[in-house]
C-alpha cells in the first residue's frame, strides 16, 4: 500500500514522545503534520489575514489530502499549520471522540506529527471539531478548529460567488434577513435549527459550521482561539479570542436555544446537547449527552462520590 | 412613521433646485446609436414621461440615468437629501446600490423581475426595510401591510406569494415594494404595458395620487402617449435616440411641432 | 443497560482487512500485475493520468489496482500523492504541431496534408463482444506476442538476452536483441494552423502580452475564470460531467454546430530550460490527446466572420475527454464572444465548480458520515412545529406511529 494510506494504518493510538522541532520528518518520509513547510506557511499568512478581518473568508490554495473532500480536509490543514510539537491535540466528531471519522483523524496527527493526544477538552491544546462545540467551557490558550462544508452562509439563497463576493464586501445582508422573516411567517419561527448565521464583530455574515444552534452562544467572546478551514470551498475564516458574535434574529423573535424534556440517562446532565438513541424495534428511546467527554466525566464524578 | 416623514421633509426643501440633471447623456452599442445629446432637469415631486416607439432610445436612456449602463458621453447629478449635488458618474459601488435601494426606486415592466416570487408580499415589501437595518418582525410586516392598503392590495393577503396575484396586483406590489423606504425619485419602464386597459387606466389613478400624495419625482417610459397625458408633467419625445420635442404635456400634447410627435398625438384612439 | 457505542478503532481496522481481502479476490486467480494494467488498461491509465494531474503510468497502474478499478478512486490517490511532490520548475508549453502522430483525423476536410491517421481507434470496430478474449490469458500464456512483429520501440523479454539498447541504424549486431527504431517527433501542422493562415481561424498564437497562466494548485479559482484557468479546470475535470455537458450544447443548450477540425494523439517532447544552462534541453516525452473544435461566428464592427476555437487537451489516449473538453470550453467563451449566456454549460460557475471529482465524490459521499447531531436539531423543530400545529388546527393528536410522542423514554440510569 502506497505511504499515505499507511498513515492511515496506524494502529498506535496513544501519545508518542513529540519529536524535538516541529520540522523533523517522521520516520515515514512525511514532513512533520504532513503538509510541506511552505505549504503551512502558506496557510499561516491566510490566517493571520483571517484573525485580522474577523469572520472574513479568506481564499486559500487548498490541498488534496489523503482524506476526501468533504470529510475535514480544511480542518486538517488548519490544524496541520498550527500545530507543534508540544500540542495536545483532541478531535471530535457529533462531539463524541471515538466516532470513525474522529478516530481517523486523530490518528493520521498521532501518525505524522507525533503529539499527545487526550479526549479530555481542558487538557487539549487544539481541538478539531466537527458539528460540535464541547459543553466544557475552553479557556485562553486553546485553539478550536471547525470543519467546514459550505462556508459561505448565503449559498442556498445566492449560488453565484461573484454575487455573493460583492454583498459581502457591501454588508447587504438583506437577504438573509428576509429568509428568516420568511420562515417565520411561513412556520411561526425561524426554521434553522443547525449552520445558523451571525454577524461576527458586528460586520460579517458568516456560517459557523454546522453546528447545532445551541451551541451559537458559545462563538461569542469565546476566550479560545476559533478557526474555521472550509478545503473543499478553499476558504478559511476566524473569530479571534473574546469576538462578539450574535445570531441573526428579530427583535421580537429572538434567538433561542434548543430544549429537551429529558436529561441524559448516563450522567443526568440537564444542560447539554443530546443525542437521541433508540434502543428498540418499539421505538423506545433514550437521551445521552452527545458530548461524550463531558459526559464520562460527569459520571465518573459521580461514580466517585 | 416618525413626526418628520421623508415626504413633510421634502416639501420643506427649496423648489428652485433640480433634483436630476441631465446633459448630454450619450449612450452607445457598438456604433449603433442608443440615446444621444439628452439634456433635462428633474424637479421634486415632478412626473416626466419619455414617450416612443420601440427602438427610440427610451429604454437606454432610463436605464443610463438609474446607472444600470454606463454611459459614453454627458454628465449626470443627482442632489441628496443634504442638498448637495451628486456626480453620479464618480459614485462608487456601494453608494449606487444604497441609492438604488433607499432614495430611488425602479419599477419594472414586467412585475416577475422587479420582485422575489419566492418570498412572500410582505417579504417583498419589507426587503428594503431589512436591508436597512430594520428589525422588529412585526413592525415589518405591519408596515408592509400599510403599503398593500397604499396600493389598494388587501393587507391580508401579506403572506400570499406573488404568483398567486394577477398581473396588475403584481405591479402594484412592486410599486409598495418600491415606495416603502419612501423614495424620492421613482424611475418606472413602462408600468402599464401587458395589462388589460381598465387595469391600467386605475394603476395610473393611483400612481397619480401616490406621486401627489408623497411628493414623488418619476421618470416614466412608456410607448403610449396616453399614459403621458394622464399622468406626466412634462414630455421628452424620442425618436431613433435623439430628442426631438419636449415641454409640458399640455403644451406638447395640444400643439405639437415635431412631425413625429404628430403622428404620435394623432394616433392616440380617442377614449 | 444502554452503553455508549465504542470501539470505533477496531472497527476501522477490521474493515481495513476486510478491504484488503475484497480488493484481492479470490486467492487462488493469479494476482493482477501493475505492469499488466499499464499495458492492457492503458486508457483507464490515461484517464486517471489526466483528471489525476500526474502524468506516470506505473502510478497511475498502481492507483488502479489498490482501487480494485474505481478509476474516480485512483484518481484521488494519484492527486493526494501528487500534494507530496515537491515541484521542481515548470516546461516550456508542449508544441503539439511537432508531435509523432499514431492518430490524426479531421472532419473538416476530406484530406489534409499529413493524411488522415487512423490508428489504434474503436471507432470503426462493430460493437460485439470478442469472446476469444474470455480464454486469452486464462492458462498463463508463455507465447504471449504469438509471433507478432514488434512495435517500434519495442523492448520484448522473449527477445532480450542482456539490457536492452537501441541500434541508431536499425541493423543487428550477430547476437544481439534488435530493437525496432522509433520514428523522430517530426512537425505536422495542424488543420486549424492553416485555418488560421488564411485568417478564418480566429489568432491563437500568444503573444507578448499573454499573461503567465493561472495555476489552479497555488491560487484557488475566481469567476469570472481567464481562460487559462478554465482549460486546467476542465483538463482536470471528470470526464462523465464534461460529456453531459458537451452533449447537451449540441442538443441545444447553447453553441452552434461544431465541427472536428484537428484531432491528434501521439507522443510531444518535453523540454526545460534549467538556469545553469539557459537553453533547452528535452527531458522525455509524453502522450497527449488534443482535440480543436471549430464553430462559426457571425463577426461585429471590430472582428469579420471567423471560425472560432474550443480547445481539448489531455493525457495519453482520452479522445471523449478532449472532444468534450472542446465543446465545453467553447461553450464557456460564449460570453467573451459576445453572444448570451443561457445554457448550463455556458455558465462558469456552474461548471467549474462542479467539475473536479475529486471534490464532487468527496462531499457526496461525505453525507455517509455521522449526522445525526444537526438531524436531531431538525427533529427537535419538526416535533415542535407538527404539536403547535395540530394546537392550531385541532389535527389529529400525533400518536405513536408518528413518533411525535415518544413510546417510552428512558430517564433513570438504570444501576450498573
Amino acid at each position: 500500500m502506497s505511504d499515505a494510506a499507511d498513515l492511515l494504518n496506524t494502529s498506535r493510538d496513544t501519545a508518542q514522545t513529540p519529536s524535538p522541532a516541529s520540522s523533523t520528518a517522521t520516520v515515514e518520509g512525511y514532513n512533520f503534520a504532513f503538509l510541506d513547510e511552505q505549504t503551512k506557511r502558506m496557510i499561516r499568512r491566510s490566517l493571520l489575514k483571517a484573525v485580522a478581518i474577523p469572520g472574513y473568508q479568506v481564499p486559500f490554495g487548498s490541498r488534496e489530502m489523503p482524506l476526501p473532500y468533504g470529510w475535514g480536509t480544511g480542518g486538517i490543514q488548519v490544524s496541520a499549520a498550527v500545530i507543534g510539537a508540544n500540542d495536545t491535540l483532541k478531535v471530535i466528531d457529533q462531539g463524541a471522540d471515538d466516532t470513525t471519522n474522529a478516530v481517523n483523524i486523530r490518528r493520521f496527527f498521532a501518525r505524522t506529527a507525533g503529539v499527545a493526544t487526550t479526549t479530555k477538552t481542558s487538557d487539549a491544546t487544539v481541538i478539531q471539531t466537527r458539528h460540535r462545540i464541547p459543553e466544557a467551557a475552553l479557556h485562553e490558550g486553546q485553539i478550536m478548529v471547525y470543519q467546514v462544508p459550505m462556508p459561505e452562509p448565503l449559498f442556498r439563497l445566492e449560488p453565484r460567488i461573484v454575487e455573493s463576493r460583492k454583498l459581502h464586501a457591501l454588508g447587504e445582508y438583506g437577504l438573509m434577513r428576509v429568509r428568516l422573516y420568511e420562515d417565520i411567517v411561513r412556520h411561526g419561527a425561524i426554521a434553522t435549527t443547525y449552520d445558523y448565521p451571525v454577524i461576527v464583530n458586528g460586520r460579517y455574515l458568516t456560517s459557523p459550521s454546522p453546528i447545532p444552534k445551541f451551541d451559537n452562544p458559545k462563538l461569542h467572546m469565546n476566550p479560545a482561539l476559533q478557526l474555521f478551514g472550509a478545503g473543499r470551498e478553499r476558504r478559511l475564516y476566524a473569530i479571534p479570542p473574546y469576538t462578539p458574535v450574535e445570531s441573526l434574529d428579530f427583535d421580537d423573535h429572538p434567538f433561542e436555544i434548543q430544549k429537551w424534556d429529558a436529561h441524559c440517562a448516563l450522567c443526568g446532565a440537564t444542560d447539554s446537547f443530546l443525542d437521541e438513541v433508540i434502543t428498540d424495534d418499539a421505538g423506545t428511546r433514550m437521551y445521552v449527552c452527545s458530548d461524550s467527554d463531558y459526559c464520562g466525566s460527569r459520571t465518573a464524578t459521580k461514580e466517585v462520590a | 412613521m416618525n413626526a418628520l416623514s421623508n415626504a413633510a421633509l421634502r416639501a420643506v426643501q427649496p423648489m428652485d433646485e433640480p433634483l436630476l440633471r441631465v446633459a448630454g447623456l450619450s449612450k452607445h452599442y457598438g456604433d449603433r446609436i442608443g440615446c444621444t445629446d439628452v439634456t433635462f432637469d428633474l424637479w421634486p415631486g415632478e412626473v416626466v414621461c419619455v414617450v416612443g416607439e420601440s427602438g427610440s432610445g427610451k429604454s437606454t436612456l432610463l436605464n443610463a440615468l438609474a446607472l444600470r449602463h454606463e454611459i459614453d458621453a454627458g454628465t449626470l447629478h443627482y442632489r441628496g437629501t443634504d442638498g448637495t449635488l451628486h456626480n453620479l458618474s464618480t459614485l462608487d459601488e456601494a453608494h449606487k446600490r444604497r441609492l438604488l435601494r433607499t432614495e430611488w426606486g425602479f419599477v419594472e415592466q414586467n412585475p416577475r423581475d422587479g420582485l422575489r416570487m419566492n418570498v412572500s408580499a410582505g417579504g417583498n415589501i419589507g426587503d428594503r426595510l431589512m436591508a436597512v437595518g430594520a428589525r422588529h418582525f412585526g413592525d415589518i410586516r405591519s408596515k408592509a401591510r400599510h403599503w398593500m392598503a397604499q396600493v389598494e392590495l388587501d393587507p391580508a393577503r401579506v403572506d400570499d406569494m406573488p404568483g398567486a396575484f394577477s398581473g396588475g396586483m403584481q405591479q402594484r406590489l412592486q410599486i409598495a415594494r418600491n415606495l416603502v423606504t419612501e423614495p424620492r425619485l421613482v424611475f418606472m419602464d413602462e408600468p402599464t404595458a401587458g395589462l388589460d386597459v381598465s387595469v391600467q387606466a386605475r394603476l395610473l389613478d393611483l400612481l397619480r395620487s401616490l406621486v401627489e400624495r408623497l411628493h414623488l419625482a418619476a421618470i416614466i417610459v412608456t410607448h403610449d402617449i396616453g399614459v403621458a397625458r394622464l399622468i406626466a408633467h412634462r414630455l421628452i419625445v424620442m425618436q431613433a435616440g435623439r430628442v426631438v420635442e419636449a415641454g409640458l404635456t399640455d403644451q406638447v400634447l395640444d400643439d405639437p411641432q415635431h412631425p413625429y410627435t404628430q403622428l404620435l398625438v394623432s394616433s392616440v384612439l380617442p377614449v | 443497560m444502554y452503553v455508549a457505542v465504542k470501539g470505533g478503532e477496531r472497527a476501522i481496522e477490521q474493515s481495513w482487512d476486510l478491504l484488503a481481502k475484497a480488493r484481492r479476490g479470490n486467492p487462488d486467480v493469479p494476482a493482477l500485475s501493475v505492469t499488466q494494467i499499464r499495458e492492457q488498461m492503458r486508457l483507464a491509465v490515461s484517464r486517471v493520468m489526466s483528471e489525476g494531474a500526474l502524468y506516470d503510468e506505473t502510478l497511475a497502474a498502481l492507483a488502479i489496482k489498490q482501487a480494485a478499478g474505481d478509476l474516480v478512486e485512483a484518481i484521488f490517490l494519484l492527486r493526494a500523492y501528487r500534494t507530496t511532490l515537491p515541484r521542481l520548475g515548470t516546461t516550456k508549453p508542449i508544441d503539439t504541431a511537432t508531435m509523432r502522430l499514431s492518430r490524426r483525423i479531421s472532419a473538416t476536410f476530406k484530406d489534409v496534408p499529413g493524411g488522415q491517421v487512423l490508428g489504434a481507434t474503436y471507432d470503426y470496430t462493430q460493437r460485439l463482444l470478442d469472446f476469444a478474449l474470455l480464454a486469452e490469458g486464462e492458462a498463463n500464456d508463455a507465447h504471449a506476442h504469438g509471433g507478432r512483429e514488434p512495435l517500434p520501440g519495442e523492448i520484448r523479454a522473449d527477445l532480450a538476452q542482456d539490457s536492452a539498447h537501441v541500434e541508431s541504424n536499425g541493423a543487428a549486431a550477430p547476437g544481439e536483441v534488435t530493437i525496432p527504431p522509433v520514428p523522430p517527433i517530426s512537425a505536422t501542422p495542424r488543420v486549424t494552423d492553416i485555418l488560421g493562415r488564411d485568417g478564418l481561424l480566429e489568432a491563437l498564437r500568444a503573444d507578448g502580452t499573454d499573461p503567465e497562466p493561472h495555476d489552479l494548485v497555488h491560487s484557488p479559482l475566481f469567476t469570472p475564470a481567464s481562460r487559462t484557468a478554465r482549460l486546467q479546470n476542465l483538463a482536470r475535470g471528470d470526464e462523465g460531467f464534461l460529456l453531459a455537458l458537451g452533449y447537451s450544447t449540441q442538443r441545444g443548450y447553447g453553441n452552434d454546430h461544431p465541427f472536428a477540425g484537428e484531432i491528434r494523439i501521439g507522443q510531444v517532447a518535453v523540454e526545460i530550460v534549467p538556469e545553469e544552462l539557459g537553453f533547452a534541453i528535452d527531458i522525455g516525452e509524453i502522450a497527449v490527446t488534443e482535440c480543436q473544435m471549430v464553430t462559426q461566428f457571425g463577426g461585429n464592427q471590430d472582428v469579420p466572420p471567423q471560425f472560432t476555437q474550443g480547445y481539448g487537451l489531455a493525457f495519453g489516449h482520452n479522445e471523449r475527454k478532449a472532444l468534450a473538453m472542446s465543446l465545453v470550453d467553447r461553450a464557456l467563451r460564449t460570453q467573451e464572444l459576445g453572444d448570451a449566456v443561457t445554457s448550463p454549460a455556458q455558465q462558469q460557475e456552474f461548471v467549474l465548480y462542479h467539475s473536479d471529482n475529486v471534490e464532487a465524490s468527496g462531499f457526496v459521499q461525505h453525507l455517509k458520515l455521522p449526522h445525526y447531531v444537526d438531524f436531531q436539531a431538525e427533529l427537535e423543530l419538526v416535533r415542535r412545529l407538527r404539536a403547535e400545529h395540530a394546537a392550531k388546527y385541532g389535527t389529529q393528536a400525533a400518536g405513536a406511529s408518528d413518533g411525535l410522542a415518544a413510546p417510552a423514554v428512558q430517564n433513570t440510569q438504570e444501576a450498573a
